[in-house]
């Protein structure tokens, strides 16, 4: 693979993830990890519009007319995200249960639109492609790193398989309430986003202060 | 670049046909696999209540469907008097669009439960073994924290011991309400009574844990977390087995024992 490619796939994971760093896609990743299979389902629909997606505006990016971009790019990925909500429902419907509406709103999944407005409008189709499927394996990775945590220490499970038997089957593990809670899914976000920042400091962001704005050498930064 | 209106319009247009054309090919094609789907997912649900289904077990569609055929019969009521009603098929029945439909349901008093329409008919299942009625499943249906939650209700043939509960469509948060759903919770319902010996609904969630069945056969382990949806499920049991909802059936069942 070249090395355009391999750094386009591989950027989203760590270096440029879209949860960690950009900060987008949140509410659906506090609402579907509360197991793995879900958020795993939930990463393979995501992957699979985020891709389509972006190939398709790539596809006809030169005959978009600018002034209705963005509606074009919210048609398609709103047809896409329909087709995969009737293709869960078709092929993995107790799991589409479980998802509810977060199939639906990932329409409102702001990686997505932000993939297709910041990259594929640019580069070619096959670039956005994988494009698409490293953003969505970077989305992927956090929300089932999420899960993880929040299966095993919620519900002492892996995938629905018992890890830690739970007091209440005769068990000895006593399972942490406030795991299977959205609030759980912001810390664990926010150790996860610590973890990856000690780890790469070039993600920290500056100190910021409003003062900083009208400092010389900043005016670019306020709008 | 700058576009011509009438380009602009086209091509908006082509946009839009193109994406109708997927949706319309994915929601055409797809609908009979999602049609059975539904179905088979609330025929296990009422076979498990009915105790046919082991937790755990894993049925195909084909399989539940003939389980379903051989020991379930779906019998049609009118609610008010409790008698069966043989003038409409059961199998095309859709209590759900019943109940939203003026014609065909009334408005409900004001109850804990927040049904606010109840159907002239109500869709129940006899569960047969053997060539006796081994259960009677009941639709019940309220509202819990966040969502209606619909489900079923299986008796006894004595009208009092339950034989099971299910849910199969509620949105409470997962891990919390959503427990209503756990096997072992349901499995906790089994063996209790929901009316003592003079018929008053007795059954309800408790806030905290509930003694064995035979001890305290009235009241059942509450959800930990979930105080509203326990709740939720008490006020709807209360409801449905009470005068508005299959009460004056269970009456007329209960006169046909005695008689």
């Amino acid at each position: 693979m070249a090395s355009v490619q391999r750094e386009v796939l591989l950027d989203p994971l760590i270096n440029n993830n879209p949860i960690a760093l950009q900060v987008l896609g949140l509410c659906s990743a506090l609402a579907v990890t509360t197991k793995m299979s879900t958020a795993f389902v939930m990463s393979v629909a995501v992957i699979a519009v985020m891709a389509l997606s972006n190939t398709a505006i790539s596809l006809i990016r030169n005959m978009i007319p600018p002034n209705i971009r963005i509606i074009v790019q919210l048609t398609i990925i709103a047809s896409l995200v329909i087709i995969t909500d009737q293709v869960l429902q078709a092929f993995v419907y107790d799991i589409s249960k479980q998802l509810t509406v977060f199939v639906g709103l990932i329409i409102t999944n702001c990686i997505i639109m932000g993939r297709a407005e910041a990259f594929a409008m640019q580069n070619p189709p096959g670039l956005s492609f994988i494009d698409g499927i490293g953003n969505g394996l970077g989305y992927g990775l956090v929300l089932m790193a999420v899960a993880f945590a929040r299966e095993l220490l919620g519900s002492g499970k892996l995938f629905g398989v018992t890890i830690l038997p739970l007091v209440t089957e005769g068990g000895w593990y006593q399972p942490n309430g406030l795991m299977l809670l959205a609030p759980a899914a912001f810390f664990l976000i926010g150790c996860f986003i610590w973890a990856v920042r000690s780890w790469k400091p070039e993600q920290v962001e500056e100190d910021f202060h409003v003062g900083a704005l009208l400092e010389p050498g900043h005016e670019g930064n306020l709008r | 670049m700058q576009h011509s209106t009438a380009y602009i319009i086209g091509f908006s247009t082509v946009v839009c046909v193109i994406c109708a054309l997927f949706v319309a090919t994915s929601e055409v094609s797809l609908r009979p696999l999602k049609e059975r789907n539904i179905r088979v997912d609330r025929q296990k649900n009422i076979l498990s209540v009915a105790g046919l289904v082991e937790p755990g077990e894993k049925l195909d569609a084909e399989q539940i469907d003939n389980r379903f055929e051989q020991s379930i019969r779906p019998i049609l009521i009118d609610l008010a008097t409790g008698e069966e009603n043989t003038g409409i098929d059961p199998a095309s029945f859709n209590q759900r669009a019943a109940a939203r439909d003026p014609a065909r349901s009334s408005a409900a008093p004001p109850n804990p439960s927040k049904v606010l329409r109840v159907p002239d008919q109500a869709l129940i299942y006899e569960v047969v073994k053997n060539g006796e009625v081994d259960s009677i499943i009941i639709p019940i249906e309220g509202y819990g924290l966040w969502s209606v939650l619909y489900g079923y209700l299986a008796l006894a043939p004595d009208l009092r011991t339950i034989r099971g509960i299910t849910y199969y469509d509620q949105k409470e948060t997962a891990g919390l309400g959503g427990e209503v759903e756990n096997p072992s919770w349901k499995a906790k319902w089994v063996g209790r009574k929901a009316f003592d010996e003079r018929g008053r609904i007795k059954i309800a969630v408790a806030k905290g844990p509930a003694g064995p069945p035979d001890k305290d056969p009235y009241r059942v382990d509450g959800l930990s977390g979930a105080t509203i949806t326990s709740r939720g499920v008490t006020n709807m049991l209360q409801f449905w087995l009470g005068a508005e909802g299959f009460g004056p059936y269970l009456n007329r069942l209960r006169g046909q024992a005695g008689a």
